[in-house]
């Protein structure tokens, strides 16, 4: 009788001790193709929450994590606001993420993005992620890091998770605009072509 | 005998790759650039990934250490008098520090010169101008997911990568695995 109760146990702590190893490693790695993204309540640029919740209508999301100081990031700018104009129509639109601590990177400070948002009318959310919580458990390791989600009945599904396109200095020169095609591909309910992609970006500031 | 024909052929190929050669040092070795630029007495040559590639990969015993940066990149900039550093320590123990700057065309002639003049380093500095990046950084390593500062450590026995900030104590630390 004891014996099995301790048996018991053991296999209890075994399958705890398991499953907290798995949740960990999870956590450091963040989001891969087919996870589901866990929602926010993060601070815009006016003032006000916003979370995926909110978006009612919304068929899919393109979280970007961006910010003002990263050269990389700016040279996207004017490519996330086109694609927010794309997409926010077709229900997927841009919430942009600036993940950087300001204390560290003073030129990305909540003030610094209301002013870069104003100047170059930011059409989209432009959040900070304060306490910087947010991008590790998406696994975002640079600005611009972009996770396409898809809003299914069980949560926002994680389909596309990279850069924008494959030109970062010359929107001209570009060849393969991955995010539009994974969008197109999503919407269109065919298998998106290349799901994930790297790029050099700026290391987030914490 | 097929099989003594493909043996033969191998050893062929394998003399004639970059292990054979005796010489030693980047400049040596350093692969014909797309272009340079050029600033009095410093010149920085610019390469595709193609280019830069045969730098990634030397067998001539020496230990190399490949910094990505970029003088935009301020925990980079943090960093690189630590590369300067440890290159001078070790520089009769056959280690050799390469800089990979990844300071986009436009910032070439009014960041990146004024920069390396200014820090008089002394390191070897390269330029990787590829905007292809999907296709190159894995290729640096399957692990890097594009952040910078990234650095990789080999030599002919050994390769390690790491996408951080290098402190110099970690940099001491991390070569103590290169049996310099």
């Amino acid at each position: 009788m004891m014996n099995t109760r301790i048996i018991s146990l053991s296999l209890f702590l075994v399958v705890l001790f398991t499953a907290f190893s798995l949740n960990r490693e999870v956590a450091l790695e963040g989001y891969g193709i087919g996870d589901y993204a866990a929602d926010f309540s993060l601070k815009n640029i006016d003032g006000k929450m916003v979370s995926l919740a909110d978006y009612k209508e919304a068929r899919g999301f393109l979280v970007i994590f961006t910010c003002n100081t990263c050269p990389y990031a700016v040279a996207y700018e004017d490519r996330i606001i086109a694609l927010d104009k794309k997409y926010r129509d077709q229900g997927v639109p841009v919430i942009a993420i600036n993940p950087n601590n300001p204390s560290v990177q003073p030129g990305d400070s909540f003030a610094k993005m209301q002013q870069r948002a104003k100047a170059k009318g930011f059409p989209f959310p432009y959040l900070l992620d304060e306490g910087q919580k947010v991008y590790p458990r998406y696994g975002a390791t640079r600005t611009p890091h972009v996770f396409l989600l898809e809003k299914t009945g069980r949560g926002n599904l994680v389909r596309y998770i990279g850069t924008i396109d494959d030109n970062y200095q010359d929107a001209g020169a570009v060849k393969t605009r991955y995010v539009e095609d994974a969008v197109d591909a999503m919407l269109g309910g065919v298998q998106i072509p290349v799901e994930t992609t790297r790029a050099i970006g700026c290391s987030i500031k914490v | 005998m097929p099989l003594k024909r493909l043996v033969t052929l191998m050893f062929i190929l394998v003399g004639c790759g970059p292990g054979s050669t005796k010489e030693k040092g980047l400049a040596l070795h350093a692969p014909e650039p797309r272009e340079t630029i050029e600033s009095g007495a410093l010149s920085i040559p610019v390469y595709d990934f193609d280019g830069l590639e045969p730098l990634l990969h030397l067998e001539d015993g020496d230990t190399y250490i490949v910094n990505f940066w970029a003088t935009w990149c301020a925990p980079c900039v943090k960093e690189l008098p630590y590369m300067e550093q440890i290159q001078s320590d070790y520089k009769d123990r056959g280690l050799q520090v390469l800089l990979v700057s990844l300071d986009m065309p436009r910032m070439w002639d009014s960041h990146l010169v004024p920069f390396v003049k200014e820090r008089n380093l002394k390191s070897h500095v390269v330029v990787l101008d590829d905007p292809s990046q999907n296709t190159w950084i894995p290729l640096v390593d399957q692990d890097w997911s594009g952040a910078i500062p990234a650095t990789l450590i080999y030599n002919r026995e050994k390769r390690m990568f790491f996408e951080e900030a290098f402190s110099y104590e970690r940099l001491n630390e991390v070569l103590s695995n290169f049996n310099l």
